[in-house]
């Protein structure tokens, strides 16, 4: 390697900013250290974001070397960017939106500029500019780098998430002998509906079920596809022997689905959840009697 | 005001069942937003809900344009719901009840319909389809627009 010792002046600008990034190095980091994005994540000990800044410049001097400067994808990001997720990460934790840490990302371009611009104080000024480019495009990668890195974590953890809200166990609750409720919170979606259709069923068997209610307090939308899971989840389980009451059938609810000309005839519904276990109290032949000093009279 | 419409004039995308959720969350908000009664929202909710399903379903995915439409005192909101997909060859059998060429319940269209103020529908076979909704938060009923 030519730049070794004998530093050419007048070297490719890329060669020429690896070169004074491997010399300044030692500066670089102590700088970046006090920059906001390494002080506030490395919070316990100076020398700890010293070192990860050293880690930063070597990577940021390896991809000058090979010429890759508008590279994401150079090869040597790929050292730093679990470190770069990290920070990122972290500061979004800390609430700063995108944009914020992008500008905090951008800050660390100061440091190295000011240095550049000193080095090469003594050098034509085209080649001043062409260096100081060269640098500038290199952070504005780094950037890319850290918030590409940043959202395709960001995009994992939604992704993640995502399934977590599909598999969010639909509980089965017991309400009384023979009478199993299942409160339904959110989108009834046809995978989300599969689900407790098949739990709702599976309750039946296991408690000896003769009611099976289906609470839709929680369903903010129930148009003709969600009737139609109900009505399917209903058919079901009177299939199973046992007789199925939807409730919680809210006042705006109820004239939605009357206009949209759903026709609900056939399953049983109550306004409320004591509504329907009412229903099915009475119809297990249970006394229901008002305790004295009883509020309702369900 | 313009903070307001900013809140309200969207695109959507239409390419999942997750855009639905997002579709449905964006027109209660700026339904709320305009002051529609809670009735109001919950139908117009379920309309775009329907009708975001057809965009999703039938054809292949589109979008939704959400605006506000201003007549007089009168405040509404416009949804246009488009798509490149097949398009409908029959439009008086796909409006009709009970109809369907899924697996559906066939009222999605036709409920749609009953649930806003103003439907208009455009459909040219291997083109694709342009449904138009306006509903108004108006207290005073108004006349639905009857369909030629």
């Amino acid at each position: 390697m030519p730049e070794h010792e004998a530093l050419h002046q007048h070297e490719s600008p890329a060669r020429e900013v690896a070169a004074f990034l491997r010399r300044r190095r030692e500066q670089i980091a102590q700088r970046w250290a006090d920059e906001a994005l390494f002080r506030s994540v490395f919070t316990v000990s100076r020398d700890e974001a010293v070192e990860a800044g050293r880690v930063v410049v070597d990577a940021l001097a390896q991809v000058a070397e090979s010429e890759r400067v508008e590279d994401p994808d150079a090869a040597a990001f790929t050292v730093v960017r679990e470190q770069l997720a990290g920070m990122a990460a972290a500061r979004s934790r800390y609430g700063l939106s995108a944009a914020q840490v992008s500008r905090e990302v951008d800050a660390l371009r100061v440091a190295p500029t000011d240095l550049l611009v000193t080095d090469l104080a003594d050098a034509p000024a085209e080649h001043l500019r062409a260096c100081t480019t060269a640098l500038t495009v290199l952070t504005g990668t780094l950037r890319l780098v850290v918030l590409d890195t940043a959202l395709s974590e960001g995009q994992a953890l939604i992704d993640r998430q995502r399934m977590q809200l599909l598999e969010v166990a639909t509980p089965v609750i017991r309400l009384w002998d023979g009478i199993v409720a299942v409160p339904l919170i959110g989108t009834l979606d046809s995978a989300r509906s599969q689900v407790v259709m098949e739990t709702l069923l599976e309750a039946v068997v296991a408690e000896q079920a003769h009611f099976a209610i289906l609470d839709i307090t929680g369903v903010p939308t129930v148009d003709s596809l969600v009737a139609q899971h109900l009505m399917k989840t209903v058919a079901a389980v009177r299939l199973m022997g046992a007789e199925c009451v939807v409730s919680g059938i809210r006042p705006a609810i109820a004239q939605t689905i009357v206009q949209l000309g759903l026709d609900l005839g056939t399953v049983v519904t109550r306004a409320s959840l004591a509504d329907a276990l009412g229903y099915a109290l009475r119809g297990l032949d249970a006394d229901i009697v008002q305790a004295p000093g009883g509020a309702s009279k369900r | 005001m313009s903070d307001t419409a900013a809140r309200i004039d969207a695109r959507l995308p239409i390419r999942s069942d997750m855009d639905l959720v997002w579709v449905r969350q964006h027109v209660r908000q700026a339904a709320a937003l305009l002051g529609f009664s809670l009735v109001e929202q919950t139908k117009l909710v379920t309309a775009a809900s329907e009708l975001a399903r057809n965009t999703l379903v039938h054809g292949g995915g589109g979008e939704l344009r959400v605006a506000r439409v201003t007549e007089g005192t009168a405040q509404g909101l416009r949804l246009t719901f488009s798509d490149q997909g097949p398009g409908i060859a029959d439009l008086e059998q796909a409006l009709r009840d009970g109809f369907t060429s899924g697996d559906g319940l066939g009222m999605g269209l036709g409920g749609a319909r009953r649930l806003v103020h103003e439907f208009s529908i455009d459909s040219t076979p291997g083109v694709g389809t342009v449904v138009t909704v306006t509903s108004w938060a108006a207290r005073t009923p108004r006349p639905r627009q009857e369909m030629s």
